[in-house]
């Protein structure tokens, strides 16, 4: 690392005890303000150690150190360019999917290396459900984009229908829909739309949902909705969200990271980094760094 | 100067006031021009099915059942273009059982698997070559290779091999259209539900591109039905007095019929050539309203 380049993530390591190697998780936790309740000290489910993101010879992102906990809404923000999205998608391996992608340090789920030998990026996938930033339904009817994900699972449940209703109750979407379950999901409103790719990753019962900026593409109703719809989730399932809207993080969110890119001296490559994570209320309140307080309090970014 | 006052001005908006007169006229000309290079084909085409019409038309009328199944013959009024009307649908379904999932296939190949390297350029750049080979020299290779080499002769087998073998580039290069127009959206979203690459493409990518695919297939085809040159150099025969049994079996088609029809001197048989060239017509336009109609039908708004 280039002398001057404050590394926050280092910085915070010197503050806890020796060898936490991370930003902790949960120590001591005040209860909630505002009917949020307490968060309970939870189990980890992803276990970052200084992560380092190249596409080619170009870093994305480095020096990632964070653990994210279980059952908790984990929000992940900060500029353009700053490697949000592409620490999501290491998540699931979906990095995977693009030439000469790579990464180094280790990120841990549920102790296991995710990157480690043996490991099958689809297998990871049918653990770590994605919804996308563009609802992306497939060009099918309602009822088969739901089936899907139980099918190439090979999963045989009891009742596919059964299935199917249960996950779009789950993703408030049967009401609307459960007329019309052979039409084409692409008939569906774009907010419908994305709820209904919310239910499918939800149809295979996984463990993590990760969501790549998922109403950048919605209107303020639909929004609410999925933000309602995730307060819900967060019961059954650990939800990563990748977010440029900061009061969508304020909002929906147990804890926030807040990157940042910096120009590399030499080359001026822009590299995502980690500057600030910590439960949600304080980034928005209590910030630590100058840069996060900057950033959430709308003077950049 | 000020626009403004300008705008105002008595006559401001008036035709002429900023455009010039022979610019005015210059817009409409090139309207005119377009559209007289559109209608250029629709003339041809009308001109084309006029004269047919105009040969033919009396000859299949006159007795369209006993023209659509007898057999030829060295008289102009009893022959009839059983064999040649047969022989190609033969050669067209078996030419699309044979190119179809071979196309396909390597146009899944290309864009969903190949590694992208010199090789793959390669033999990229060479499909596009083989689409603008002539159909003689598509010929020259089926008797080359299916009819002498595998000695299968001048049978239906080798017949809608060389067919195929000459669609085959049109319909890769259909099918590649139809599988890049898939949204690499929808690949990701079945990879995060954990589909495998191969289930990824086969449950999402074909069945979206399978449309486009169809509507190309159907158009090659079309050009292969209508294909006189490679059928002539493989040596199929036009005189043949039964269907084929088996994929054995001498095959005629239609265009050899209408081919050797014209080339006869006797005045009749000119017309009975315009007759069937009517069928063959009815035949393709049906191909293409089929390609049409699937198109319009199936192809995904996404």
């Amino acid at each position: 690392m280039a002398e001057g380049q404050i590394d926050v993530t280092q910085e915070k390591e010197q503050q806890t005890p020796a060898r936490e190697g991370t930003v902790p998780i949960t120590t001591e936790v005040p209860a909630r303000q505002g009917g949020g309740g307490v968060v309970p000290p939870s189990e980890t489910v992803f276990g970052l150690e200084d992560v380092h993101v190249y596409y080619g010879s170009f870093l994305a992102l480095r020096g990632v150190t964070l653990d994210i906990g279980r059952n908790e809404i984990t929000a992940l923000i900060g500029p353009s360019g700053c490697g949000k999205s592409t620490l999501i998608r290491c998540l699931n391996r979906m990095n995977d999917l693009i030439p000469g992608a790579r990464v180094e340090g280790t990120i841990e789920y549920h102790g296991q290396d995710l990157y480690g030998e043996g490991v099958d990026p689809v297998e990871v996938r049918r653990r770590i459900g994605m919804v996308f930033q563009k609802p992306n339904p497939f060009p099918k009817s309602i009822y088969d984009n739901v089936a899907y994900g139980p099918k190439v699972m090979g999963l045989k449940p009891k009742s596919m229908d059964e299935l199917v209703e249960q996950s779009l109750r789950s993703a408030a979407l049967w009401e609307e829909v459960k007329d019309k379950l052979r039409q084409s999901a692409l008939s569906l409103s774009g907010g419908q739309q994305q709820r209904l790719c919310i239910a499918r990753a939800i149809a295979v019962s996984p463990d993590v949902i990760l969501m790549d900026e998922p109403c950048s593409a919605l209107d303020p109703m639909s929004t609410a909705r999925i933000e309602d719809l995730m307060e819900k989730l967060k019961q059954d399932y650990t939800i990563v969200i990748v977010t440029h809207n900061m009061q969508q993080a304020a909002r929906v969110s147990d804890r926030t990271a807040f990157f940042t890119a910096e120009a590399a001296p030499g080359t001026g490559d822009r590299t995502g980094l980690l500057v600030e994570y910590d439960r949600t209320d304080q980034i928005f309140t209590h910030p630590s760094d100058q840069r996060t307080e900057d950033y959430v309090t709308g003077r950049f970014g | 100067m000020s626009a403004s006052t300008e705008v105002f001005a008595p006559g401001a908006l008036q035709r002429g006031a900023t455009r010039t007169p022979a610019k005015v006229a210059l817009d409409a000309a090139f309207a005119v021009l377009l559209f007289v290079g559109t209608i250029v084909g629709v003339i041809a085409l009308g001109v084309l099915l006029f004269t047919i019409y105009d040969n033919g038309w009396e000859r299949l009328m006159a007795d369209p059942g006993a023209f659509l199944s007898n057999y030829v013959s060295r008289l102009p009024a009893r022959a009839g273009i059983k064999a040649g009307l047969y022989g190609s649908i033969y050669l067209m379904l078996l030419t699309a059982l044979f190119c179809f999932p071979v196309g396909v296939g390597a146009a899944i190949y290309l864009e969903e698997f190949a590694p992208k390297n010199r090789v793959t350029d390669f033999v990229e750049a060479n499909i596009a070559n083989l689409a603008g080979v002539p159909s003689v020299v598509y010929g020259l290779l089926g008797l080359g290779v299916f009819v002498r080499f595998f000695a299968l002769g001048p049978s239906l087998l080798a017949g809608s091999l060389t067919l195929a073998v000459m669609s085959l580039p049109v319909i890769i290069v259909a099918a590649r259209e139809s599988i890049r127009a898939v949204p690499q959206s929808v690949r990701l979203g079945a990879y995060a539900l954990g589909a495998t690459r191969w289930q990824a493409v086969w449950t999402q990518v074909l069945p979206a591109a399978i449309p486009g695919t169809l509507t190309g297939a159907i158009l090659a085809l079309s050009r292969a039905i209508g294909e006189t040159a490679p059928l002539l150099v493989v040596g199929l025969p036009v005189v043949i007095f039964n269907l084929p049994n088996s994929l054995d079996d001498p095959v005629s088609a239609l265009p050899l019929l209408i081919f050797n029809w014209t080339s006869r001197p006797q005045a009749s048989f000119a017309e009975a050539a315009a007759a069937a060239s009517i069928v063959l017509l009815a035949l393709l336009l049906a191909m293409n309203a089929v390609a049409i109609f699937l198109r319009n039908r199936f192809s995904i708004r996404w």
